[in-house]
């Protein structure tokens, strides 16, 4: 029996030379990967369980991303904790204000993920690097701590769902409305264990961080993991960033999968996600007009280069509407620089934004753009949970940056078509 | 490794928030914790579970938050297997890294009902409904991931195996 790319990667590093899915394997990790949220509970356990060395201080990552520059003190205490067990063990890639980016979008751009590569991170959304043709996903405090300390993890293999994606995307549709287009069809749960593995002609065409995007959001249909083929797009990335060998593994001709959807991106519309789950989708026209107070571009999901400047494009020459508080924030030292050496920086304040240094800030509702009670946000972001991002009563609709920047413009939700 | 028990029954989707609800997250002491064990779903759980009692219920067992916490109170509730059709991902891996014992076997999820009389070995799958003298099979955990559960926890059979440093 065939396997798919996912399982291709899963036997390598089990060195195993087929694994089928539902198998239980134990596999050699590349990088293990936390923040200041997730860091100081593994920490805690590492030491507790008597570990007194990390396996290899060159493999670990800890970016302090959620809460800062630190929003007070039990935060400024957490990455404290990093700090001083990054000085402790040595850990080279420990990214500190000044250094730091928004995780997901920092460590491919920093080379630290490459192709054929597995990673594990106690961060829901490290399924992002599958856009590189990695393996990589999110686990839990424990999982990490035991990555730290021995480089292994425990896998269950995952079966797959296959989307053959067709045709190119319209102008102002984005790998954000192709994402929550597929979580909007399948549901939060449609892919429980189970790789999402992105192909055809239409993956190609897709830009890298398009693919980021997609990836990211994974999970949000329950999946463990997102992947797209290395292409000539994948190696252009890499080059400059990541000077290892890496191996790009493909799907075999036979691999099995649970169910082959195919999309036609030419035919997808800006697609918002509803409160109060990112299942809740609609296509724009059904939801444009609708009344905001803040716009958030940003995150994980949405906070590179390629959404930077779409979101400037649209507001070139423009005002941000009086009543709508508009945050942008690049998701990198590096995206931000370029933004600067682009000119976008003077295009978003000259509208009546405001821009952030690199944090995770109002996408999970710790600072930056708490909203109040009864408040609507459109936002870049991956989840609209009750309370996501401030009071209980508030509201988040998911969409593009394109959209996002548009309705700030007019203060409703609005097609970037029309302004 | 053999456990035995009468069971505790329930349906889909039992999530993190009726194991454990948010609102005791912040209480440190895992017995202090457990006490509110699945208080959402069954009030008297706690009064009723015994040492080696089993939870059988239908899919997506454990979804919801990535919390440990909830495996964990099952277990320091002395529950000695949840048996469900299927699991939330991240549940199921957090169930094995801290030892708690878990299979996924849809026959005995739908043909075992509350209070039976339950034996499982860990080591063939099999799991035995003394009451209605049935059998059905689940997939065996290998040998590390019952190791896992057998040391008490990922970290604890890692230690064991002298891996790490
Ligand atoms: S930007 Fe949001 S979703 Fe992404 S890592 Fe930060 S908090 Fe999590």
């Amino acid at each position: 029996m065939g396997m798919t790319m996912t399982q291709k990667i899963l036997a390598a590093h089990a060195g195993l030379k087929t694994v089928v899915p539902g198998q239980l394997i134990e596999a050699n990790i590349d990088l293990a990967l936390a923040n200041d949220i997730t860091g100081p509970v593994a920490i805690r356990e590492l030491e507790k369980a008597g570990f007194t060395k990390v396996w290899d201080n060159t493999k670990i990552a800890l970016v302090m991303d959620h809460f800062t520059p630190n929003k007070d003190i039990k935060s400024a205490e957490q990455c404290l904790e990093c700090r001083q067990f990054s000085a402790k063990h040595n850990i080279v890639n420990f990214f500190d204000v000044g250094q730091m980016g928004i995780e997901h979008a920092l460590l491919p751009e920093k080379g630290l993920t490459a192709p054929g590569e597995l990673i594990i991170g106690a961060d829901s959304h490290t399924c992002t690097y599958g856009a590189l043709g990695a393996f990589s996903t999110g686990v839990g405090s424990t999982d990490m701590a035991a990555g730290m300390a021995t480089g292994k993890a425990w896998f269950r293999v995952p079966s797959a769902i296959k989307f053959n994606l067709t045709g190119t995307l319209p102008e102002y549709v984005s790998g954000k409305d192709v994402i929550l287009y597929i979580i909007g069809k399948i549901g939060v749960d449609g892919a429980l264990y189970k790789s999402m593995e992105f192909c055809g002609e239409g993956a190609n065409a897709l830009t890298m961080d398009d693919r980021f995007t997609i990836c990211n959001m994974a999970i949000e249909a329950g999946a463990k993991n997102g992947i797209f083929p290395v292409d000539e797009k994948t190696m252009g990335y890499i080059t400059g960033r990541v000077t290892r060998p890496v191996t790009v593994y493909e799907a075999d001709e036979d691999a099995v999968y649970d169910e082959v959807i195919n999309i036609d991106l030419s035919a997808l519309r800006p697609t918002i996600a509803c409160p109060h789950l990112p299942e809740n989708t609609k296509p724009i026209d059904e939801v444009k007009g609708l009344e905001i107070q803040q716009s958030v571009i940003g995150s994980c999901t949405n906070g590179r280069i390629d959404d930077m400047r779409i979101a400037a494009a649209i507001l070139k020459g423009k005002k941000v509407c009086k009543t709508v508080r508009t945050i942008i924030i690049p998701a990198t030292q590096e995206i931000y620089l370029q933004c600067i050496r682009e000119g976008l920086l003077e295009i978003f304040v000259e509208a009546g934004a405001i821009v952030s240094t690199p944090t995770c800030g109002p996408c999970l509702g710790g600072h930056m753009g708490i909203l109040a009670q009864g408040e609507r946000a459109i936002s870049t972001t991956n989840r609209n949970f009750v309370g996501r991002m401030g009071h209980i009563t508030s509201e988040i609709y998911l969409a593009s940056p394109a959209v996002a920047a548009a309705s700030a413009i007019t203060g409703v939700i609005t097609d970037p078509a029309e302004v | 490794m053999i456990v035995k028990g009468k069971t505790f029954k329930y349906g889909d989707n039992v999530d993190t928030d009726v194991i454990i609800p948010a609102r005791y997250l912040n209480i440190a002491e895992p017995e202090e914790l457990a006490k509110h064990c699945m208080e959402d779903i069954d009030t008297d759980f706690v009064q009723k579970v015994n040492l080696g009692d089993i939870i059988v219920a239908n899919k997506n067992f454990g979804c919801g938050s990535s919390r440990e916490h909830a495996p964990l109170v099952i277990k320091v509730c002395g529950v000695g297997c949840v048996i469900a059709s299927s699991f939330a991902r991240i549940f199921y891996r957090n169930a094995i890294n801290i030892g708690m014992p878990i299979l996924e076997c849809d026959e005995a999820a739908k043909k075992i009902e509350a209070d039976d009389e339950v034996q499982i070995d860990f080591e063939t799958g099999v799991i035995t409904n003394v009451t209605k003298n049935e059998t059905y099979q689940a997939l065996p955990f290998p040998a590390f991931i019952q190791g896992i559960i057998s040391s008490g926890g990922l970290l604890k059979s890692l230690k064991e195996r002298g891996a790490g440093c």
